[in-house]
């Protein structure tokens, strides 16, 4: 998350976005108003960002995660695409590849199909190919290794440095 | 204070890998006064340098050399380059283990007579039995301080255990427990006891879990007579003309070859690299590799009929929190062909991290059937099957044909099929599991596919006559006097009990006969 990033942002942006409730694009990055954060983009479009964690949370979803987890789990993909051109062709090549199927079937590029339902459609169609599979794979460590995530599930993490659980509840339940 | 031998020193025993088996070994045979080394192809890490971290710890600890994989099973599918998570350390699987120390059971010892010929399976007989083994037994258990053996009392329950054995008494089990686990329940042997801190994969930051790394080799550098050597991994053995081995050749941190010399070779570095390493000393003399005139090595792979079920409930859980093997239910261990296969199973409790579930509860999965899974976490319950699986002569380890590791050997393929023997217990252990869940409410249950190996097994088996294995009762190999196996896989059969304590019972009785042997001059 590039939180030091301020890309410039014009009104009429915003005003696109619908309440501002979601990802929108900006010049060299992807922005969420409403979050309040934003993500440089510069080795992929900022477009290609905003596709890559629509899926991301299509692919995972879990309402009670902000978007900003999401995107901070597809981060690797601009990393990887700044420095290796196959990887970024790859990528470019999936989401033009999943517009041109979400524009076949709905009229609208992916991130524009407006249910979840459909959209997960439209995944189902590409889930064996390996631009899916690299969005996958990705977000299995990109989401759920966050340990910003662990406390939304009710995962505690490290515990050695608090002297375990043996008094903090190795064997406190009660509804048995 | 740690003994260095030089490297022309023939009158050393040289063992290659500190797990259960070679650190077991080496601290028994300097014990003994006679002069040991340790090659360990992992670094030396210590207690302190174990993290709370799943991913983390699994980057800094595990085996990750290159291992291609085929066949039927699905890890060849969701972790292709990743047959087996152990461990590449000074102390080896035992700073990954869990901690159940269970002896096998004596029909276990005597498979191929107890189970008949079951087609396609390669059963056969150990050439000992329980009551041989049954001193080791007792040693080891009391130098690992083993809960509910030698007045030692068992661990406290933790929540994922208390769900579990719950669960047990509602289906009618009778036999389970927090189980016998290598775990200190109170102060021993000069270290603590658990403080159910959890991460006993990633590594036990208190000690009280046994490992070979701080509770036995430290000790055996003690006496002058053992020497460890980490980040040397051995590439090959050699011998003279009259077919003994003479010593190894291994690379060392920097990657250069270094040989040292052995009066005794003992291989103890899992049963993939065992093998592996057998079968890359393929000489003029013995060209399908050493010790494999029965062409047994690499051969009969067993990894135990693995599986989980995790249940989700409508309270809280927390299962993570305290011992990640924190009970164990033993009714359906026995051999009761009446269920429709050979052999049985155990279950025990078994909990993941969040970013572990993620990747293991069902590898591959997505969408909001797999998400809502996750959402449960914190009202989950988990348990692992262990059981025995049939020893097949096609489940082998085999040298890739193309690719060569950085040193240019050729790597493992680790190549694994399902026994119609291994699918049907699965599937009556995993109604078992849920059955176990659902007697306590659980509100949805999941089977688990197996993940990448821990039990690995039975690629260098011992056997009474040569033609049928590897190994004798001793643990050396049929072919050379002086070459010797010291892990898992010497295994005969797998058995449905976690093998530490068994390794750890073979490599005290073979470090007696070692010494005795070589005490005659024998060696």
């Amino acid at each position: 998350m590039e939180t030091k990033t301020r890309p410039t942002l014009s009104r009429r942006d915003l005003l696109k976005t619908f309440g501002a409730a979601t990802v929108v694009v900006a010049a060299g990055a992807i922005v969420h108003p409403g979050e309040g954060w934003a993500l440089e983009a510069t080795a992929l479009p900022p477009e290609t960002m905003r596709t890559l964690v629509r899926m991301a949370r299509d692919t995972y979803p879990h309402d009670q995660l902000a978007d900003r987890f999401y995107a901070v789990a597809m981060k690797s993909f601009e990393t990887e695409a700044a420095g290796d051109p196959a990887f970024k062709a790859m990528v470019e090549d999936g989401v033009i590849a999943l517009d041109t199927l979400a524009n076949a079937r709905h009229g609208v590029a992916y991130v524009d199909v407006g249910w979840e339902v459909d959209r997960v459609a439209l995944l189902r169609e590409i889930e064996a190919g390996g631009f899916f599979q690299k969005v996958r794979g990705t977000l299995v460590t990109g989401l759920y290794n966050n340990e910003e995530v662990w406390p939304i599930f009710g995962y505690q993490g490290e515990s050695a440095s608090l002297g375990g659980y043996l008094t903090r509840g190795f064997d406190d339940i009660a509804w048995l | 204070m740690a003994a260095p031998f030089d490297q022309n020193d023939d009158s050393v025993v040289v063992i290659i890998g500190s797990g259960a088996g070679g650190g077991t070994l080496g601290t028994d045979l300097a014990r003994k006064g006679i002069s040991t080394v340790i090659l360990e192809a992992g670094k030396r890490t210590e207690m302190e340098d174990f993290v709370n971290n799943e991913w983390e710890s699994f980057a800094n600890i595990s085996w990750l050399d290159p291992r291609t994989t085929s066949g039927s099973w699905r890890v060849a599918k969701d972790f292709p380059g990743l047959p087996a998570w152990i461990v590449k350390a000074v102390g080896g699987s035992t700073i990954h283990w869990a901690g159940a120390s269970l002896r096998l059971q004596p029909h276990e010892f005597r498979a191929l007579t107890t189970y008949g010929n079951v087609p396609g399976a390669n059963l056969l007989d150990w050439p000992i039995t329980l009551e041989e083994l049954a001193p080791y037994y007792a040693k080891a258990e009391d130098r690992m301080g083993v809960t509910r053996t030698n007045g030692i009392a068992g661990l406290p329950g933790n929540n994922n255990y208390k769900v579990f054995a719950k669960g047990a008494e509602k289906v009618g089990y009778k036999d389970f427990s927090t189980g016998r686990m290598a775990i200190n329940s109170a102060p021993r042997d000069g270290r603590g006891s658990c403080q159910q801190i959890g991460f006993c994969f990633q590594g036990c930051k208190s000690g009280a879990k046994w490992s070979t790394l701080y509770a036995e080799i430290p000790k055996g550098e003690d006496t002058g007579n053992l020497e460890v050597r980490p980040e040397s991994q051995v590439l090959r053995i050699e011998h003279d003309a009259s077919g003994k081995v003479t010593g190894v050749v291994y690379a060392d941190a920097s990657g250069t070859e270094q040989r040292q010399k052995a009066r005794v070779v003992c291989v103890a570095g899992n049963s993939i690299e065992s093998p592996r390493l057998l079968l890359n000393s393929a000489s003029a003399m013995f060209p399908d590799g050493l010790a494999n005139s029965s062409g047994q090595v690499g051969r009969n792979y067993m990894r135990h009929l693995t599986g989980s079920v995790y249940g989700v409930f409508d309270e809280p859980v927390h299962m993570y929190r305290g011992t990640t093997m924190a009970g164990i239910i033993s009714d359906e261990v026995k051999h009761d062909p009446g269920r429709g296969f050979v052999g049985g199973y155990e279950m025990e409790t078994l909990s993941l991290g969040v970013p572990f579930m993620a990747a293991f509860l069902d590898p591959g999965a997505w969408g909001r059937e797999f998400s809502s899974a996750m959402d449960g976490y914190a009202r989950m319950a988990g348990l692992w099957i262990v059981g025995e699986d049939m020893p097949q002569e096609t489940n082998r380890i085999t040298l890739h044909p193309t690719e060569k590791d950085r040193f240019g050997l050729p790597v493992p393929n680790v190549h694994f099929d399902d026994h119609p023997n291994d699918v049907a217990m699965r599937s009556h252990a995993f109604a078992a599991g849920r059955s176990v869940y659902e007697a306590v409410g659980a509100t949805r249950t999941f089977p688990t596919p197996p993940y990448p190996s821990t039990h690995n097994l039975g690629t260098n088996r011992m056997s009474e006559k040569p033609r049928d294995g590897v190994v004798n009762k001793w643990g050396q190999t049929h072919d050379i006097a002086n070459l010797f196996v010291s892990d898992g896989s010497q295994f005969t059969t797998g058995g449905a009990e976690n093998p530490t304590l068994t390794i750890v019972a073979l490599a005290t009785r073979q470090a007696d006969y070692i010494a005795e042997q070589m005490g005659k001059n024998a060696l």
